[in-house]
């Protein structure tokens, strides 16, 4: 057990690095558009989301209306009620009630991804120990940018903007070239993503677009290449058999 | 300038919607999903998730397209070499920082 949250910290690690280099500029920003430096860290350690957070600072700073905040907050985040679902089929038996509440606000999209890389089912520890690790990093970098902010070169903060999508193509990769069917996927949403992204006609959040692409991806994964999951005695290993459509 | 009481008001309102959004789903869904469509949606749906917040933002993610493209380079040799998620990571940005320092001693 006590191994399991030490995997989880460890785990947690590159999502930490890459943490400290986007809440480093959230930081910086907030101070820059006149919060004080607890104020953005603030923020930081009770929100835990990168695109809500940007889009929050700038209706705060613009004195939008609270309505305003909740339509934009619940579009952006909206994805992460899809990963809690998907989370609930991930979790292990232990890991229920109290528990839920409390590491809900680790569902980010980094620490999802992870958690629902495991072969294993997630233990309550485990997911303790990978919630903490990015946490501290998303607290702590806030609080670095809004204080050193002017002392340190964009540059050097820039670099560190690539660790998390390196660490994301450590978990796609892999899947992606055993599996057809998550490669489809994959494929689907990367391009889907781009189309949004460089379309002139198309404005979304970057928020709703990654659920519309996930949603989009998913379901033609789900029609083209549906999984039939035999659960086992304990239940704890799916054997997994893809079925093929004809 | 904010005033204190509208800065905790609007932080609430962000803070609660996005706590929501997380734990109602997350408490509320007991039970295992038996519907083969639904189950396989939910397999697939970290995959659709992290493609698209990859791709198109990691060519811009390391700040310019050259040190970017350097830092994917490196991350994809590594990730099909199966190294772990740390190795990666800082390969990628191992990649990038080369790539960001080479031409300011160059030029």
């Amino acid at each position: 057990m006590e191994q399991n949250f030490r995997k989880g910290l460890r785990d947690g690690m590159p999502i930490c690095l890459g943490y400290l280099s986007v809440s480093f500029t959230f930081g910086l920003l907030g101070v820059g558009m006149g919060l004080s430096w607890w104020q953005a860290t603030f923020i930081s350690l009770t929100n835990v989301t990168s695109a809500g957070q940007f889009a929050g600072l700038t209706i705060m700073m613009e004195a939008g209306s609270l309505m305003e905040m909740v339509i934009s907050q619940f579009f952006i985040n909206l994805r992460y009620l899809l990963m809690s679902i998907s989370l609930t089929q991930k979790v292990d038996e232990r890991f229920r009630g109290i528990f839920r509440w409390c590491l809900a606000m680790g569902v980010t999209d980094e620490i999802f991804a992870v958690a629902m890389s495991q072969q294993k089912p997630v233990s309550r520890r485990y997911f303790s120990g990978l919630f903490l690790t990015p946490y501290l990093g998303w607290g702590f970098g806030t609080l670095l940018g809004a204080l050193l902010g002017e002392v340190v070169p964009a540059g050097v903060a820039e670099v560190f903007g690539i660790a998390i999508y390196g660490m994301f193509l450590a978990i796609i990769i892999p899947k992606a070239t055993e599996s057809r069917p998550v490669l489809s996927v994959v494929l689907v949403a990367a391009l889907l993503s781009c189309v949004i992204c460089y379309a002139p006609f198309i404005r979304l959040s970057s928020g709703l677009s990654i659920t519309l692409c996930a949603v989009v991806a998913a379901a033609y994964g789900a029609w083209r290449h549906p999984i039939l999951a035999v659960e086992d005695a304990e239940g704890d290993e799916a054997e997994k058999r893809e079925v093929r459509h004809a | 300038m904010l005033s204190l009481s509208v800065f905790f008001k609007y932080v609430a309102v962000m803070a609660l919607v996005t706590y929501f959004l997380r734990a109602l789903p997350f408490v509320l869904v007991k039970k295992k999903i038996t519907n083969v469509y639904i189950r396989s949606f939910l397999e697939y749906i970290p995959y659709g998730v992290l493609a698209a917040m990859t791709f198109p933002a990691v060519f811009t993610s390391a700040g310019g397209l050259v040190p970017s493209l350097a830092g994917v380079a490196v991350a994809l040799v590594l990730a099909w070499k199966k190294k772990s998620l740390l190795t990666v990571a800082i390969g990628a940005v191992a990649g990038a920082a080369l790539l960001t320092v080479i031409p300011q001693i160059f030029c």
